[in-house]
Formats: structure tokens, C-alpha cells, sequence
């Protein structure tokens, strides 16, 4: 295959001259904050956990940018030190779902029958509760911690990803070439595997986008209520919740982690939708 | 004459649990080296007839008979005894070449699939015959063309290269489920004459479904015209063309515009053919015939051969000879 590469010169360059708007701006973001959450330390002016007690509760000011918490914790140094454990949040928390979610999907897509029917039940018995109150009952049988949040987030995610999964692996499976590649007597696994499901990825690759921005969003729910990142760790929810009681008088101690919050969400929206639009050509 | 490559017999294939009849006791026979035309109008089971052969239906459709592939009843093999049958010794190429190729694979990989799963060439070897193969079909410049993907080949080429993928694992029959009815005529004739050759090259079997008797009379060998899931007659495209015994065949015939003689009206069959839920008693083309009799409406004609490579299912049949060929 490879001498076959390097005869020809690929047509497909002109296609990448022209990426959606979204995704730069997306991919932009996200590319910014996976340098900041590896090397934090780099951006920060201030230890994340030194408390300074000449400096409570300050407002922004130019020594402190964010201002300070009622620790005397500089709040930028902290919403910046935040993007390690909320990226590694954004990832863990779906990229166990999305690669189960994705393999049960296919299977139980191609399938059909008996698997189908039950998994049905399954998705059926998990949307019906509210994912949030899942993933805390979870979690509160698990214990507190970021690994026990994994995995509630985990044994309740992949049933999303299964479904799309599945849902589009019954249209392929249908059509001519799964046909085709069953009459050339193919195994079902590499019909599955090789044939269908690159066809029917995309939506879920769109989905694991969205997912990512919800599961910053989770983890700084469950660091709010005490489920997920324990203090004094810094962590956008964990931030929030410190800052609840002087919502009236010290305002940046919440609203800044909330901003980084949205902007993160912004980056992975914008990459999923403009993700979505690049492989929507692509067909 | 040689042994029969394939011998199908009292092929029957039902959906609903029986209610619908789709292919109703067939029985033909493919020869090394021969192609068979399957005729008939859309839903007279052709496609069916083809996809039961290769145990391509859905599970909800219940297959009766035997298709004998070498001493072999492909519809009671093993999973893994098909597998090698499908694609290594039976082929199939289908009717949309557009849907029929993968889209999201280069032409390469899928050509290398079916050279994985059907030989132990290696990495090398597969490139190396993925080339041949692309040669074979036609394609110019293979080694560029491998890596393109099926959005980048036109309708002809794109059918060439499902050709080339279907002959990978050197098979010993071809099925083609109307392979040239997507494309235009002239890239048609191109498919038709590659297939032939191919045929020619490689001694293999074709089976060849088609509504276009046009395709039938410059490419078969021999034909069974199939009507409501039945056949209806069987003979050499010669021997069919010249004198049709089944009145449903001598309407298809009729109905073709031929060049070259008197000009004449086009023969047309009244009616549309039955849907699978309302096929009428006795013989099921009776109320489109123009021959039709008693017996006709009462019961179902039983296919009888009148020489080895000849059988007709008509009660009438004498005076359809009288009528002569529409083709005059």
C-alpha cells in the first residue's frame, strides 16, 4: 500500500484549504486549553493553594486579575490550575462510553433480534431517569472522588453512544455494500468492523464533542455538590461552590470558573459542529 | 456437455411466515462457462431468486430446496463453509455500483478485503494483484485509481471496480443482479462485452438478471423467464427468441421495437403483474393472457420439458406454436 501512496500526489489537499469556521475557532480553543491544563504552572502568577491572608476577598485588581477567594487564593492562578482536572474530566468521563458505547452499538445494531430487544429495555431504563440523579446515586454507593466519577459516568454514558451507534449501523447493514461484502464472504465482525462502522461513526465522533462540554459540565455539578474533585483541589464546580455564600459581595470568586466553564463548552461545540459539517462533505 | 456447476432445485423463498410467495419451486441449472439470462418484469422474484442463492435474504424470509454448488447444498452449509463459497467461489455484483461500494473506503482496501479473506497472498502480493485485477476490468492507470475513492469513479468504472472486487477471489460463477441497468447504454454494451470476456477468460458461470431482453439476446446463452416467482419457460436464447412456447414470453417479446422490419404497433401485456398477496388462481398470468382457457384459470401449469435444454409451463402451448414468434 505504502509504494501505491507514494505514486500519486493526493487531489484531497484543496478540501482542507477550506475548514468551517467553527472548528478553527473550535479547535483553536481546545488546542489553548489542553497546552494551559498540561502546563498550568507555566500561566499561573500564583500557587493555586497558598493561602494569603493580607489579601482576602479582593476584587480584580492588577496584582490580581480574577481577584482573590476568601482564602486569599488568587482566583486566576486557580481557574487556570482547574484546567488540568477539568480537561482530564472532559476526556475520561467519555472516551470509556464513547469506545464501549461504539463496539456494543455496532454489534447489537448489526444484530438485531433478541440483542436488540433487550437493549432497547437497557437505553429504556437508563433515559428514564434523570442522568444526573444516576450518576449521583452512582457515585454515592461508589464513594466521593474523580475515579468512582468515571466510572458512574462511564456504566450510565456508553448507553447514548450505543444508541446512535446502533441506530445507524441498522440503516448500513441494509445497504448494498454490507450486502455486497457479506456476498464476498466476509466474517460478520469484519463486515461490522471494517465496512459499517466508518460509515456509521460520525454522528457518534459529532456527539463526543457535545459530550465532552457536558461532562466539564457534570464534573463541575458533582465538584459542586462534593461528589466529584474534593477541595481544596481546583476545579471550576469545586470554585463555584466555595464562592455560593459571597455570590453578593465577592462575585469573581464563582463567575470567572463559570466563564472558563462556558468557553471550554464553547470550544467543544464549535469543533463538534464544524467535525460535523467537515465529515457531512466528506460523503 | 459437462456437470451442472450449480443446480438449483424446487427453490422456494416466502416472507410474513408463508403468506407471501416471492420465488415459488424453481428449479435451473448454470454449466461451467455458460450464462444464464433470469428474465422477467420488476418482482417476478428474479433479484430474490439470486439473493437466495446466496443466503443474502433476511432472516425473516423462510428458504426451501436445494442449490447445489459441487456436491454441496449451499442453504444447509456452516457459517464458515459459506464464507468460503461467498466471494471465493460464488460472486455477486449488484444492479447500484453507487451503493454497492463502500464509500468511506478507498477502491484499494476493498479490492484487498476480499483478497484477504480469500487468499494467503501478502501485503505485497495483494498490491500486486489488485493492479491485475484493475487491468483486467479495464480501469487505465491502476496504480493511481487504487487509492481514489468510489465518489471519484464514474458509474461505468465504478461497476468496473465492483467487478474487480467480485473476481478477486477467482470465483467460479459470477451472479449479476442487473448489472448494467444503473448505467447508460453505451457504457452498458462496455460491462456487457468486459463480463463475456471475462467469462471467456476465466471459464466461469454467469447467471445474469435482467428485464432487457436487448441484454439477453447479445450476451446468453440460455434463458428462463420467470413470472409471479415461477419460471414460465426455459431454452436457448435462440430457440426462445425464435419460436416463444409461453405466452407471457412471446408479450415480453412482442413488446421489444425491433429495427430492420415492416413497421408495426408494439405488442404490450394488458395489466401489471400481480402483487405476491393477490396472485390469482391457476396459472398466474392468466387474467393478462390472451390465450387463457379453463383449465388455465384452475390450475397451475406444471413446467414440462420438451427437449433437455427446453421447458414450458403453458396448458396452451399448441396453439401459442400456431401463433408463431412475434418477432416474424
Amino acid at each position: 500500500m505504502t509504494e501505491i501512496a507514494s505514486q500519486s500526489p493526493s487531489p484531497e489537499r484543496s478540501r482542507r484549504d477550506r475548514l468551517p469556521r467553527p472548528l478553527i475557532l473550535g479547535g483553536a480553543i481546545l488546542i489553548a486549553s489542553v497546552i494551559v491544563s498540561i502546563f498550568p504552572a507555566v500561566f499561573a502568577p500564583y500557587d493555586p493553594n497558598t493561602f494569603d491572608y493580607n489579601a482576602l476577598l479582593q476584587g480584580p485588581s492588577r496584582a490580581h486579575p480574577m481577584g482573590t477567594d476568601n482564602f486569599g487564593r488568587d482566583v486566576l492562578s486557580r481557574v487556570i490550575h482547574a484546567y488540568t482536572i477539568d480537561m482530564q474530566i472532559a476526556i475520561f468521563a467519555t472516551v470509556f462510553p464513547f469506545f464501549f458505547g461504539t463496539i456494543i452499538g455496532a454489534l447489537v445494531g448489526y444484530a438485531g433480534g433478541i440483542a436488540e430487544t433487550l437493549f432497547g429495555r437497557i437505553v429504556d431504563a437508563v433515559i428514564t431517569f434523570p442522568f444526573l440523579v444516576l450518576v449521583i446515586a452512582i457515585v454515592s454507593v461508589l464513594g466521593p472522588g474523580l475515579v468512582n466519577m468515571y466510572i458512574a459516568v462511564g456504566v450510565v454514558g456508553w448507553v447514548f453512544y450505543a444508541r446512535i451507534i446502533a441506530a445507524e449501523v441498522k440503516v448500513q447493514k441494509r445497504l448494498d455494500y454490507a450486502d455486497a461484502g457479506r456476498a464476498m464472504g466476509y466474517t460478520h465482525l469484519r463486515i461490522i468492523f471494517v465496512h459499517l462502522l466508518p460509515n456509521a461513526i460520525t454522528p457518534a465522533v459529532v456527539y463526543w464533542m457535545t459530550d465532552m462540554a457536558l461532562a466539564i459540565l457534570l464534573g463541575s455539578s458533582l465538584g459542586y455538590l462534593g461528589l466529584g474533585a474534593q477541595p481544596p483541589a481546583a476545579e471550576w464546580g469545586v470554585q463555584i461552590a466555595d464562592g455560593k455564600n459571597f455570590m453578593a459581595t465577592a462575585w469573581w470568586i464563582s463567575v470567572f470558573p463559570g466563564l472558563a466553564i462556558v468557553l471550554t463548552g464553547l470550544g467543544f461545540s464549535l469543533t463538534g459542529d464544524g467535525l460535523a459539517e467537515v465529515l457531512r462533505t466528506k460523503r | 456437455m459437462t456437470a451442472a456447476a450449480l443446480e438449483v432445485s424446487n427453490l422456494t423463498a416466502s416472507f410474513g411466515g408463508g403468506r407471501l410467495t416471492a420465488v415459488n419451486d424453481i428449479s435451473f441449472t448454470v454449466r461451467p462457462g455458460e450464462v444464464l439470462g433470469l428474465v422477467g418484469e420488476s418482482g417476478s422474484g428474479k433479484s430474490v431468486t439470486l439473493r437466495s442463492i446466496m443466503r443474502l435474504l433476511p432472516a425473516s424470509c423462510s428458504v426451501s430446496g436445494r442449490v447445489n454448488w459441487q456436491g454441496q447444498d449451499i442453504l444447509t452449509m456452516t457459517d464458515k463453509q459459506l464464507r468460503a463459497v461467498r466471494g471465493g467461489q460464488i460472486s455477486m455484483i449488484f444492479q447500484e455500483p453507487t451503493t454497492a461500494l463502500n464509500p468511506v473506503l478507498p477502491v484499494f482496501t476493498q479490492i484487498e478485503e476480499n483478497l484477504k479473506a480469500h487468499t494467503d497472498l501478502d501485503r505485497a502480493g495483494r498490491a500486486a494483484r489488485a493492479r491485475d485485477l484493475m487491468d483486467l476490468v479495464g480501469i487505465p492507470d491502476a496504480a493511481r485509481r487504487l487509492r481514489e475513492y468510489p465518489h471519484q469513479f464514474s458509474g461505468g468504472m465504478r461497476q468496473r471496480v465492483m467487478i474487480a472486487i467480485a473476481l478477486a477471489g477467482n470465483p467460479k460463477l459470477l451472479l449479476a443482479d442487473e448489472p448494467t441497468t444503473a448505467l447508460d447504454v453505451t457504457i452498458q454494451d462496455q460491462i456487457l462485452k468486459l463480463i463475456l470476456d471475462l467469462r471467456d477468460e476465466l471459464s466461469m458461470g454467469v447467471v445474469l438478471v435482467t428485464h432487457d431482453l436487448g441484454v439477453v439476446a447479445a450476451t446468453c446463452d440460455r434463458m428462463a423467464v420467470m413470472y409471479a416467482g415461477r419460471i414460465v419457460e426455459t431454452g436457448t436464447v435462440a430457440e426462445v427468441f425464435a419460436q416463444p412456447n409461453h405466452a407471457y414470453t412471446r408479450g415480453l417479446l412482442g413488446s421489444v421495437p425491433h429495427a430492420g422490419t415492416e413497421r408495426s404497433m408494439l405488442l404490450s401485456i394488458e395489466g401489471t403483474p400481480p402483487a405476491l398477496n393477490r396472485i390469482p388462481p391457476g396459472c398466474a398470468f392468466n387474467p393478462r393472457c390472451d390465450f387463457a382457457t379453463d383449465p388455465c384459470r384452475a390450475q397451475v401449469p406444471a413446467l414440462q420439458d420438451l427437449s433437455p435444454n427446453r421447458s414450458v409451463a403453458c396448458f396452451n402451448r399448441d396453439a401459442l406454436v400456431a401463433a408463431g414468434s412475434p418477432l416474424g
